[in-house]
């Protein structure tokens, strides 16, 4: 199909759209690609003046750290056939051998074993692989780019920076389950009562969905530090003290996030059609065995959607997590102001940009596994409700 | 559906936002007329130090806390009507400063200066982002079909980005010996100082929001911008229509409802800025409502929290969010008469 004459744009308005999109492309890029880059650089590179020399490191060079070229041939088909596998083998072999109905356990399975083993082959059989061909290929094994990865091992082992980590991930799983738990079955009440409290329930949710969170945490802030005292004439002893406290920052999150995710399933379980639950229900099903039964497994994209976003506040979060966790059991992003107020040398400014880079991996990971399902979620809200 | 298995769908998550969003709003609410002290009392405290002849001793009156049998602090609750609200407010000095003639000097004072930014921050990244995000829609629009799948890739990176980090990682670009700077420096010929005045921090925090959100805006025109309909855009272009016109008569009223969600959304979004004066550690010049009381929240030297400050301010900061939602509620309201009848 040829666009008619009059539809054709004009040269000049391709180009200026093009050139528009490439700015942006490297605007939206840069900055994050940028901190990738320092975080890899001795202190004198990272803060270079010349760009060149922030990209290429001659001081790590320098010091014996560094890449040569075939290095990065090497390196780039590991990753390309790491891609590969994860994009074509993964998914036949956990359709072949997860056992029925625990797909998703066994996705997450098979993500774990494949994450440890591309760290196994990576990390720990290439490099000693390529010292040793670097010594014998002569002018290709000589190093090119500077590379160090010192500043990891100092915020991941050192500052134990790992500690953080688990931190955040038990609190991000806990978000995401309970707030989908709570939520779909929530979602699928307000979608499937047309009555005037289910439109209040939504205009209420929306009003909350509005509150800054610090308001709602000054409101929990003295209750939390008291509360093994708020709690003893009910709880006896063993009341806790909820300040500090992961499981107590789980609710809130989860709490916070309500309004959003029963928008969003409502807008999803709106377009399933209700002819599948009456079906269910002229079978015998009673409503909740027509919600867990039928309405649940066609429901999988729309959860998976409302749950990367329930990750993503949970993840992302800095205020609540930073006024409700005490220093023991902070979560990866509050934790990086510490290095703030430590930030002295240029030592630690890099390392503080490595803590950054390690908190902004699994979110790029995330985006190019589940663009669609985040372009979809983004969608949900607006266009269809 | 019945009442009683609609509640049960409904309930846990009711009971949530009950217990977590809603009661914490009532007791921010009493806590903002509440003042909790610790009971002191004065003691004559005589300490002598060892001296030639005779010891030296002073005696000083010293406030100590009192403390119960098991060693806690006792503290009293005291209703102190608006006394929190004018130690934010500092009305005193507002009126010094109008009756000086000085009108500046109102931005001096905390809240004043945190509510000038919010609402000049809310105001001009709004049409910015619609703007943008606009643009980025139509450009890609326009771009190869093989190449728009990367380019959103790319596109929702700034987005999906933990916001204290993604404006740190605008902060160290633009730092003292960061890249940019450099480069501006080795342009100008002269010393760039981004972060030692409010107006280059303000700038900076404006282009970071508009390059956080901007994605947000254009994934949503760009679903919006498939659906127009073809056949306006054709009579449109019979009609003689330039292609400003088509974009401006056709496309613009068709994604008319998603631009004022976005407006929506951003609204409130925005009035809620706090991760930029965190990630540019912007506190010493340009300052947040949200901000304002995370600071009283913060224990202070003491280790201290000002919690009846910090209500009073989040009260204060509700005023915001109200004016902003009625217009909102209405429409919606009217909306549901509309459908229902």
């Amino acid at each position: 199909m040829s666009t008619p004459k009059a539809l054709r744009q004009p040269l000049s308005l391709r180009i200026g759209s093009a050139a528009f999109l490439i700015f942006w492309c490297l605007l939206a890029a840069f900055p994050i690609f940028w901190i990738g880059v320092m975080s890899f650089k001795v202190p004198v590179d990272a803060f270079a003046p010349n760009p060149l020399d922030v990209i290429f490191g001659p001081e790590t060079r320098a010091r014996g750290k560094g890449l040569s070229i075939l290095d990065i041939v090497v390196g780039l088909v590991v990753l390309w056939w790491a891609s590969r596998i994860a994009m074509r083998q993964l998914p036949k072999l956990v359709e072949k051998y997860s056992p029925f109905g625990l797909v998703a356990l066994g996705w997450i399975v098979a993500a774990l074993a494949f994450g440890v083993a591309f760290v196994v082959v990576f990390f720990g059989i290439l490099p000693p692989v390529m010292g040793f061909l670097n010594n014998i290929t002569g002018p290709l094994g000589v190093t090119v780019l500077g590379l160090t990865t010192e500043h990891y091992v100092a915020v991941w082992v050192e500052n134990e920076f790992w500690r953080n980590f688990m931190n955040s991930l038990i609190v991000t799983t806990g978000v995401v389950t309970i707030s989908l738990t709570v939520g779909t079955l929530a979602g699928y009440g307000l979608a499937r009562s047309g009555s005037n409290i289910a439109f209040w329930i939504l205009i209420i949710a929306l009003i909350f969905r509005a509150l800054p969170h610090s308001v709602l945490v000054a409101g929990y802030l003295p209750v939390f530090v008291n509360s093994a005292e708020i709690l003893r004439p009910i709880l006896g002893e063993s009341a806790p003290t909820l300040y500090g406290k992961p499981f107590a920052v789980i609710a809130v999150l989860v709490s916070i996030n309500q309004p959003f995710t029963i928008w969003m399933l409502r807008s999803f379980f709106q377009n399933i059609p209700t002819d599948l639950d009456e079906a269910a229900r002229v079978d015998g099903c009673t409503h909740f065995q027509a919600f867990r039964w039928v309405i649940m497994p066609v429901m999988w994209p729309g959860v998976i959607t409302t749950g990367l976003f329930s990750f993503l506040l949970a993840y992302n979060d800095f205020l609540v997590t930073s006024l409700l966790l005490d220093a023991q059991n902070q979560t990866m992003v509050p934790s990086i102001v510490g290095y703030f107020n430590r930030e002295t040398t240029t030592t630690d400014q890099v390392e503080a940009v490595a803590a950054a880079v390690s908190i902004t991996a699994p979110l790029f990971l995330l985006v190019m596994v589940f663009q669609r399902q985040i372009v979809s979620g983004l969608t949900a809200g607006a266009v269809k409700g | 559906m019945k009442f009683r298995t609609f509640a049960a769908f409904v309930g846990p998550s009711i009971f949530l936002m009950l217990l977590f969003i809603a009661a914490p709003l009532v007791s921010v609410f009493l806590q903002s007329f509440q003042i909790t002290q610790p009971v002191v009392e004065t003691q004559q405290i005589e300490t002598c130090t060892p001296g030639f002849l005779t010891q030296t001793c002073v005696t000083e009156t010293k406030t100590v806390p009192i403390l119960d049998e098991f060693g806690k602090i006792v503290t009293t609750t005291e209703w102190v009507g608006f006394l929190s609200y004018q130690r934010v407010l500092q009305l005193d000095r507002v009126s010094e400063a109008i009756s000086s003639g000085q009108i500046g000097d109102i931005l001096q004072i905390d809240f004043w200066k945190a509510l000038r930014f919010t609402l000049t921050f809310t105001l001009i990244t709004l049409p910015l982002v619609i703007g943008v995000g606009l643009a980025i829609a139509v450009a890609v629009n326009n771009a190869a079909k093989s190449l728009r799948g990367q380019i959103i890739f790319i596109s929702l990176l700034p987005f999906i980005i933990t916001p204290v980090i993604g404006s740190l990682s605008i902060y160290w670009l633009f730092v003292g010996d960061g890249i940019i700077t450099s480069l501006m420096e080795r342009w100008s010929g002269q010393d760039i100082a981004m972060f030692a005045q409010a107006w280059t921090i303000e700038l900076l925090m404006l282009f970071y929001r508009v390059w956080h959100v901007a994605p947000f805006a254009f994934v949503i025109f760009y679903a919006g911008l498939q659906t127009v309909n073809q056949d306006t855009l054709e009579s449109a272009i019979i009609d003689g229509a330039s292609r400003w016109e088509r974009l401006r008569y056709v496309v613009i009223p068709h994604l008319m409802p998603l631009i004022i969600f976005i407006a929506l959304i951003h609204l409130m979004d925005a009035y809620r800025v706090f991760e930029e004066i965190v990630g540019f550690r912007s506190q010493a010049h340009v300052i947040s409502l949200q901000w304002l009381t995370y600071d009283f929240l913060e224990p202070d030297d003491a280790g201290n929290r000002a919690i009846s400050r910090a209500s009073a301010s989040a009260m204060l900061t509700m005023i915001g969010i109200v004016f902003l939602l009625v217009p909102l509620l209405r429409r919606t309201w009217r909306d549901h008469k509309g459908s229902t009848h």
